[in-house]
């Protein structure tokens, strides 16, 4: 069916952006996979070859904390993005009625919205003099300032988790829809209490966008090293904070490169298995 | 159908409260920052109460906030010309060549997309240097405009799945050059695609910190710039320019998403 196309169209269109990517994309990526086995002496970069940066990341406690904290992070922010997004997802699927593309376009909107913008609007909100405690006071529940509830993990999942409920709520709500609704009467019209339908008929069926929505949040927010230079202060470290500083002040890019090919594993291994399970499960 | 799944619950007013509620929780950031911007005492405290347009007077005459938003424009504007450029080659050969390791290229261009931005920021880094570049606005345009190649791809690629190849076969069996084809034929029937995927780069590019972080020379782009300003203590300045910044991306939206419907319409 290509025939219509001469070689050198084809040439053409595809030698370009191969070239173009692969020495300003791929190169730049294979060069982080290399540093992450060289090392560093006297502060210079060789090329030893070792496992030792990779080692470092598992028998360093300080890079343990750190990874095992991101890993709690990221947990919280994707346990807490499900709670709120697949209630919305169910009810704009079955109950919201004539308003439901409203309703939808309302929970997109934030998605296009500054990440930045939306960090910075958390850091007015949550800081000792911010819009909370100001909130706060004004009610007569707390009478001086709350210090602390900025600059802790919890302000990084709070902020996490606004960030990430609209990119969960998607594919659940798409999964939701395209739940065939004869089979939801049919649950009904059997017998089966509302209850029944929901663990029985609905909730399996919607498990790939589920999986896809959790696996989303999961694999992005432990990546992210401005939420927690914004709202998470010294202990709201996350891992990409210590590649961060690797690359900067601690001059150890190897050990950068080490932690950053870590997650690179982590991501694509993560993103793959729920690839497989969301064809294996999906019903069509 | 509405009427008997309706029943699916039987106390959907509960979970039109819990709905209303998430709604409040995604939209309460958005709408304290904009009315914290007319408040003459600050970014903190409860209520706000005195109303003031002086934040906004201060921004407008504020030459360094404007400064770094002629360079984002400029970044931008590149970033979206460099990136549909090599996307829709990219996109034809996906869609029309075969070549070896046609789809594990597919799958790594993707990769700027599904990993964190910082990982992407440091790799080109690390090439930047050793390749001997310095650090400018002009990395920062390669950066935006290289990483991006991913969503342009993305988006022209299903542009062309959807398009109707006959008439390019009708195009070149009378006789016209591929290259007067390309540009009579293939060009107008993607031109919504090219502006959809126009706007989502220019809006992604804009907003791009990790990236632009590790790139940077002296000058800023602006989201550096008032990231660089959080770190200095805030004012309802920051507010104020965040609030444009919400006016002009929900307008980008609005058009992206009329572009959408209308190319899904046809």
């Amino acid at each position: 069916m290509n025939f219509i196309y001469s070689r050198t169209y084809k040439a053409l269109v595809t030698l370009p952006p191969i070239l173009w990517v692969s020495l300003f994309l791929h190169l730049p990526y294979l060069m982080m996979l290399l540093h992450s086995f060289w090392a560093v002496r006297d502060g210079v970069i060789v090329d030893r070859w070792n496992f030792d940066n990779y080692a470092t990341l598992f028998k360093n406690p300080l890079y343990l904390q750190v990874l095992f904290r991101t890993a709690r992070i990221a947990a919280s922010v994707t346990l807490l993005s499900v709670l709120l997004g697949y209630p919305v997802a169910y009810f704009l699927s079955f109950h919201a009625g004539p308003r439901k593309e409203i309703l939808y376009q309302l929970v997109i909107v934030p998605l296009w919205v500054s990440y930045l913008v939306r960090g910075y609007a958390w850091k007015t909100i949550l800081g000792s003099d911010g819009v909370l405690n100001g909130f706060l006071q004004y009610l007569h529940i707390t009478h001086g300032p709350v210090s602390a509830i900025l600059y802790s993990p919890f302000a990084v999942v709070l902020m996490l988790t606004h960030i990430y409920t609209p990119f969960v709520f998607l594919p659940i709500y798409a999964s939701l829809e395209h739940i065939p609704r004869p089979l939801i009467e049919a649950s009904q019209d059997l017998g089966a209490s509302p209850r029944k339908t929901f663990f029985r008929v609905i909730l399996p069926l919607s498990l790939p966008g589920l999986l896809a929505g959790a696996t989303f949040a999961f694999v992005l927010s432990p990546g992210d090293f401005l939420a927690p230079l914004l709202v998470g202060g010294p202990s709201g470290t996350m891992i990409a904070n210590l590649v961060q500083s690797l690359f900067g002040a601690a001059y150890d890019w190897p050990l950068g490169a080490a932690i950053s090919v870590f997650i690179l594993v982590i991501t694509v291994a993560l993103l793959a298995v729920t690839q497989r399970v969301e064809k294996h499960w999906s019903f069509e | 159908m509405s009427a008997s799944t309706s029943t699916v619950s039987r106390r959907p007013w509960l979970l039109g409260s819990y709905a209303a509620l998430v709604f409040a929780f995604i939209y309460l950031p958005i709408i304290v920052l904009v009315a914290y911007s007319f408040n003459r005492d600050g970014v903190g405290g409860f209520p706000p109460r005195h109303f003031t347009f002086a934040w906004y007077r201060q921004l407008f005459a504020d030459s360094a906030i404007w400064d770094s938003v002629v360079n984002s424009l400029i970044v931008a504007a590149g970033a979206v010309v460099l990136s549909l450029t090599l996307g829709l080659l990219a996109a034809l050969a996906l869609d029309r060549a075969d070549f070896p390791c046609k789809s594990l290229f597919r799958r790594l261009v993707l990769l700027p997309l599904i990993l964190p931005g910082i990982i992407t920021g440091l790799s080109m880094l690390m090439f930047a240097v050793i390749a001997g570049f310095q650090r400018s606005l002009i990395l920062v345009f390669f950066g935006h405009g290289t990483a991006l190649i991913s969503v342009a791809t993305t988006e022209l690629f299903a542009g062309l799945q959807k398009m109707d190849r006959r008439q390019e076969e009708a195009s070149l069996d009378l006789g016209a050059t591929p290259w007067r084809t390309f540009w009579l034929v293939t060009l107008p029937n993607l031109k919504l695609s090219l502006i959809a995927a126009g706007l989502l780069i220019f809006t992604l590019s804009m907003d791009e910190i990790a990236v632009t972080f590790f790139l940077i020379g002296s000058e800023s782009t602006l989201p550096l710039e008032i990231w660089g300003r959080l770190r200095r203590g805030i004012t309802p300045e920051i507010n104020a320019i965040s609030t444009l910044i919400l006016v002009v991306s929900i307008i980008l939206i609005a058009i992206w998403y009329h572009l959408r419907t209308r190319n899904e319409h046809d």
